[in-house]
């Protein structure tokens, strides 16, 4: 391909997280990420991306910069404590039989 | 009857032919998800030109006016691969524009553009066709142009309104193209024949509505009209530009070269 035709900076276009709700009254889930030069187009890269199975009703997009995560060095005090805290499920109660999906 | 198979014809082939220029894309798009997103449109475009096809043989092989097909295969049984695959240039009725090279990037979104707010109006009309088979396929296929629609014109705006460079690339697309967009309004006679009885779209009336669009889009894409220019015409006859036998050489090479190949 002509040398002036190639996109001149492909790194300028940030990178979006993209969160797809499949169906009414569930959660929208992490699916992955892509590029887009703004978020009119990281949405409708989404939709050609990540549901032209019929994956989705609704599409989120964050850019990614903006995800602060947690550190994974700092895994065994963040999690570990929760290990022997067993009071804290909700496992004492007697659920009535007609209650469903708990 | 004759005049309503070319009708279909006319239609399917327009849908084929930028179906088929947009897959050339495929594997070579400036972005992986901007070649899922064309890729997503050629094969939208595939599909209605199948539904169109489908209908045509159905209607050929009931009344028997058959389609000129390729040397070889003349008296064959007329299918939608037939109508694709072995019919020469003289006998697609596409527009012009849509057989025209993808050229750059901008080149083919500006087409993918005129021709999607084209069809946006035509299937909107066509929806109301007395024939109930064509307002179905338009009905469904509406929805597919609405986001081939939206997702072209951004482009558009996204080019002619970007850098230097490229709002100068947009005018070269312009350039090449614009010429190409009177077609879409000159009715071929076999148009013209089943307008009347209300299969057709009467295409006066649905110019006003696509101007509206293109304008307010290129507009807000700092592109002007070519107001004045000679308008080309002529594929909806048969009269193609060079670009059209290109393009069936390749598309149609692995079916006349090894005839009833499947794989």
């Amino acid at each position: 391909m002509d040398k002036q035709y190639t996109m001149q900076d492909k790194a300028s276009w940030p990178l979006w997280e993209i969160f797809i709700r499949s169906k009414q009254g569930l959660d929208h889930k992490h699916v992955g990420s892509l590029h887009a030069a703004d978020a009119a187009m990281a949405i409708e890269n989404a939709r050609d991306v990540y549901t032209r199975r019929m994956e989705g009703i609704s599409i989120w997009v964050v850019e990614s910069h903006h995800i602060h995560a947690s550190n994974p060095d700092e895994a065994a005090s963040f999690y570990d404590p929760a290990n022997d805290k067993v009071y804290r499920h909700p496992t004492f109660y007697d659920l009535p039989d007609e209650l469903k999906h708990m | 009857m004759s005049d309503q198979i070319d009708y279909i014809l006319h239609l399917g082939d327009n849908a084929l032919i930028l179906g088929h220029r947009n897959s050339e894309w495929t594997g070579h798009g400036p972005i992986l998800e901007q070649d899922i997103a064309l890729s997503n449109i050629a094969l939208d475009l595939i599909g209605q030109a199948r539904y169109y096809y489908q209908y045509a043989s159905e209607r050929i092989n009931a009344c028997g006016h058959a389609p000129r097909l390729v040397p070889g295969h003349e008296g064959m049984p007329v299918t939608e691969d037939v109508l694709a695959y072995l019919r020469d240039a003289w006998d697609f009725r596409n527009c012009l524009l849509v057989e025209q090279g993808n050229g750059h990037w901008g080149k083919t979104v500006l087409r993918q553009f005129f021709f999607s707010a084209y069809q946006f109006e035509l299937y909107g009309a066509l929806r109301h066709s007395r024939d109930s088979q064509l307002a179905a396929i338009a009905a469904k296929s509406l929805k597919e142009v609405t986001y081939h629609l939206r997702w072209s014109g951004e482009w558009v705006i996204r080019l002619g309104d970007g850098t230097g460079e490229s709002h100068i690339r947009m005018e070269e697309a312009m350039d090449d193209l614009w010429k190409y967009t009177g077609e879409l309004f000159s009715p071929a006679d076999y148009e013209k024949a089943v307008a009347l009885p209300g299969i057709a779209v009467d295409l006066a009336t649905i110019r006003p509505a696509w101007e509206v669009k293109v304008d307010d889009v290129l507009k807000t894409a700092g592109l002007e009209r070519k107001e004045g220019e000679w308008m080309q015409k002529g594929g909806k006859q048969g009269k193609h530009t060079e670009s059209l036998g290109y393009l069936l050489a390749e598309m149609q090479f692995l079916q006349r070269a090894y005839p009833g190949c499947e794989w």
